[in-house]
């Protein structure tokens, strides 16, 4: 109980700071507000001074920041994200769309991540130098090393291009989730799977392990009962540090697979400085990894007992 | 072990058994451009290109202008007041018919947004019974053409908030807008009591994929039938594909670099002149964007009337560069770079890349303009910074793609860019011929229209060439990715129109 306490603080504390700190670094950015969102709006061949004039005229920008910031906030207590400077939709209805986009190819490709890391990482860990152990430290640091943009790149001229098996990009079936889930989560199953297989590892090796093979239980019965818990804490630790790369890694394959996600929207945001949508992504995005921490401290507990202590 | 085998045999399985990319009847699309919203001030091009709304005037690819929504158009003597008849029996896709009113709103909201109309000098625009009257407060002979700019797309009064802002886009075109998921995707079907010939495919999507790989890879992997806008390397690689054939074309649009020539070292035509002698177009043109040749004066040979072949073509010749500098007082400082009076000859030069060649060819740029001992330092960042260096007098240089075809006349952008100084053409520079034969081109005046205003075009061509207010680098071509097995695909060289309602499926 007093860990939600703590992480409702949390949260308050975050939406302040991001909410602060975004609205800061808009207001210092380089470049005229006006031109870029003109130049958001009306596209590169479109932008001229009276486009920027009108822009100027129509949102008042340009005026002192404190009462501006004042007003953000407290707009924001009411709920109320504003309206998309470049698009005049509502920015939460623009994220809750975006977000959802994001929300699923994050959790598509942590599935495929978890089902296709510990798997593999427990079985080498069982066997520590054993041919499965090498050649999965050889693939997960090969895996790791390949940077997402490219890894989409390949899956897409492999899987698309040369065998046709998935779209390349797009959005809108559940066949279009593969191949952007797999982008993501095979970096993702290259760490699991090296956490998974040296906390096994660990776990073999300790006495405990070995007096429940010698007291009658088989193998399969010890990795049940005692294996997979131990496993799980470190993998379950790690998955709330994972989230943030899964953010960065979002932000760059949804640019390559056309995703109408939340980390395309920030992107473009920032850059047709339209600070409604900036403010709203960062601070649910703030939100987002407050939210993730506090259900994997919830998973852990209900896990490692001594945590609850 | 064999758990895992059996999982992955089994996916794999289901992957090679799940149904091919397409196996519909859905044309789909692929192009850079996202869509903001339903209005037309900021996504009107890509309903107007999907053919779900459409415009009073249209244009055919020599650019020539045609009836659209009005099937005729005339002008009274004193060339205030133009009368556009509109088509009869025309239905908006909610069924309510197109009346003149209707068409007179949709235009009078467009005239208060930013865009080229907003700049036309009207007094009024009224109803009559089957006609539009457009009247003026001074001649403009281009005016069709202004209304067959795709922001100009009339729109059901429906469609309209009460604030002018576009909620909605019920168009007259032969697809009819089903779903709309800004910022990447939009589905149509043909629209059934389309005024014209009915379009053959029944269902079409349009997606937005910014990377210009992944369209490319699109098309390779079948997953697009069409796909605009491809990459230089692309293109060589997709022409050697099965799958898919390549269309090219030239466009109106052009590569250049806008001088500052209000900057004390580029106030004269002789150090302009000198840094087009510095560029290697040739070499960009192929090395670079992979086209067959550069430009040798700003008009490509496509634009009628206004490329002019009587002019010396833009050569490339360092030591002539060189030649001129010098005659200006610049020798070469211990670095090997110019000095005069103190100063060094270094400048900045500003890009975008938003089209992803021109960060390219300012790197190009840069090297070439050392070769004549100018330093220039790239600035790459939002295109908006051109224009707006431009207002603020601190623009040097700027690289960009200007399109002379943001009407379907190339007289629009002359009259914004050089007639005087404009947000994208010439800085600190003034003509007072070019901007008489400009407007005089502009009303249709009598002193002008004998050839049909082909002479004063000429004109202003070759003072722009001798002059250099802006120093072209490339002419622009469009390129087109079309899959095996669909008919009839064409580029509009004017970016208005996919052509997609002629397009077929080959049986």
């Amino acid at each position: 109980m007093n860990m939600l306490v703590a992480r409702l603080v949390q949260a308050l504390a975050v939406a302040l700071l991001v909410g602060a700190a975004t609205f800061a670094m808009m207001r210092s950015l380089p470049g005229d507000a006006a031109w870029r969102i003109a130049a958001g709006r009306y596209g590169y061949d479109n932008v001229t001074a009276a486009a920027a004039d009108a822009v100027h005229a129509e949102l008042g920008l340009g005026g002192p920041w404190l009462p501006a910031f004042a007003q953000w906030m407290g707009d924001l207590l009411r709920l109320d994200f504003g309206v998309s400077l470049v698009s005049g939709q509502p920015v939460l209805q623009e994220i809750a769309h975006q977000l959802g986009a994001s929300l699923w190819l994050a959790l598509a490709a942590v599935g495929l991540s978890l089902l296709i890391g510990p798997p593999l990482g427990i079985l080498a860990g069982l066997r520590p130098g054993g041919w499965l152990d090498q050649s999965l430290l050889l693939v997960s640091t090969a895996l790791k090393a390949v940077p997402q943009f490219l890894m989409a790149l390949i899956l897409i001229l492999v899987l698309s291009v040369q065998w046709g098996w998935l779209p390349a990009a797009g959005y809108g079936t559940a066949r279009h989730f593969i191949l952007p889930a797999l982008a993501l989560g095979l970096g993702l199953a290259a760490v699991n799977a090296r956490i998974a297989r040296d906390a096994m590892a660990r776990i073999a090796a300790m006495p405990f392990y070995h007096f429940a093979r010698w007291k009658g239980l088989s193998r399969r019965q010890v990795l049940w009962r005692h294996g997979l818990r131990n496993v799980a804490v470190p993998l379950l630790t790690y998955l709330g540090l994972q989230f943030v790369l899964l953010v960065e890694g979002v932000v760059v394959i949804e640019s390559i697979v056309g995703w109408p996600g939340i980390g395309h929207a920030l992107v473009h945001a920032v850059f047709s400085r339209d600070v409604p949508m900036v403010q709203g992504t960062a601070l649910v995005l703030g939100l987002g990894f407050v939210l993730v921490n506090a259900l994997i401290d919830l998973a852990l507990v209900r896990i490692d007992p001594r945590k609850a202590q | 072990m064999t758990l895992f085998k059996s999982t992955v045999m089994t996916g794999l399985m289901a992957l090679a058994l799940a149904a091919p990319v397409r196996a519909d009847n859905v044309l789909d699309v692929v192009a850079p451009f996202e869509i903001q919203s339903p209005e037309p001030a900021t996504s009107g091009h890509i309903f107007t290109r999907m053919g779900i709304a459409e415009t009073l005037v249209d244009v055919d690819d020599q650019g020539r202008l045609r009836p659209g929504l009005a099937t005729a158009w005339a002008v009274s003597d004193d060339g205030r007041s133009w009368r556009f008849v509109l088509r009869q029996g025309v239905r908006f896709h909610d069924g309510s018919p197109m009346t003149a009113a209707a068409v007179a709103h949709a235009l009078e909201i467009a005239q208060g947004k930013p865009g080229p109309v907003a700049d036309l000098p009207i007094a009024a625009i009224s109803a009559e019974e089957d006609a539009l009257v457009i009247t003026l407060t001074e001649p403009r002979a281009a005016l069709p053409a202004f209304l067959a700019e795709s922001r100009t797309q009339i729109l059901a009064p429906a469609a309209y908030g009460a604030d002018g802002q576009a909620l909605a886009v019920i168009g007259t075109g032969p697809y009819q807008l089903t779903a709309l998921v800004p910022p990447l995707s939009l589905r149509a079907s043909a629209f059934a009591d389309y005024w014209g010939q009915p379009a053959h495919v029944p269902e079409v999507t349009y997606t937005a994929i910014g990377r210009a790989e992944t369209r490319a890879l699109m098309a390779e992997s079948g997953d697009a039938d069409i796909v605009f806008n491809l990459d230089p390397a692309s293109v060589t690689r997709l022409s050697q594909s099965a799958a898919v054939q390549v269309l090219s074309v030239a466009i109106p649009r052009a590569l250049l670099v806008k001088v500052n020539a209000a900057h004390p070292f580029m106030d004269t035509a002789e150090a302009r002149q000198a840094l087009s002698l510095a560029i290697d177009r040739a070499g960009i043109a192929q090395a670079v964007l992979r086209y067959p040749q550069g430009a040798d004066q700003l008009f490509a040979p496509a634009i009628n009337g206004w490329h002019n072949s009587a002019l010396a073509p833009l050569a490339y010749d360092p030591a002539a560069a060189r030649a001129l500098l010098a005659a200006q007082g610049w020798e070469a400082g211990p670095d090997g770079i110019l000095m005069r009076a103190g100063q060094r000859f270094a400048l900045t030069l500003t890009t975008y890349p938003d089209r992803p060649e021109l960060p390219l060819v300012a790197a190009v740029l840069e090297q070439q303009f050392r070769a004549i001992g100018v330093a220039v330092t790239i600035n790459s960042t939002n295109s908006s910074e051109i224009p707006a260096g431009h207002q603020a007098g601190t623009l040097d240089l700027g690289l960009l793609a200007r399109n002379f075809a943001l009407i379907p006349d190339p007289i629009g952008t002359v009259l914004s860019d050089y007639a005087p100084t404009g947000d994208w053409g010439a800085m600190g520079w003034d003509n007072p011929e070019i901007v008489a034969l400009a407007q005089a081109l502009a009303r249709g005046d009598a002193s002008v229209s004998e050839d049909d205003g082909d002479a004063a075009r000429a004109r202003i061509s070759a003072i722009l060439q001798a002059e250099l207010p802006v120093i072209p680098i490339a002419w622009y071509r469009q390129t087109l990715a079309v899959a095996a097995g669909i008919d009839g695909a064409t580029i509009d060289p004017w970016e208005r129109d996919f052509g997609l309602a002629q397009l077929r499926f080959a049986e």
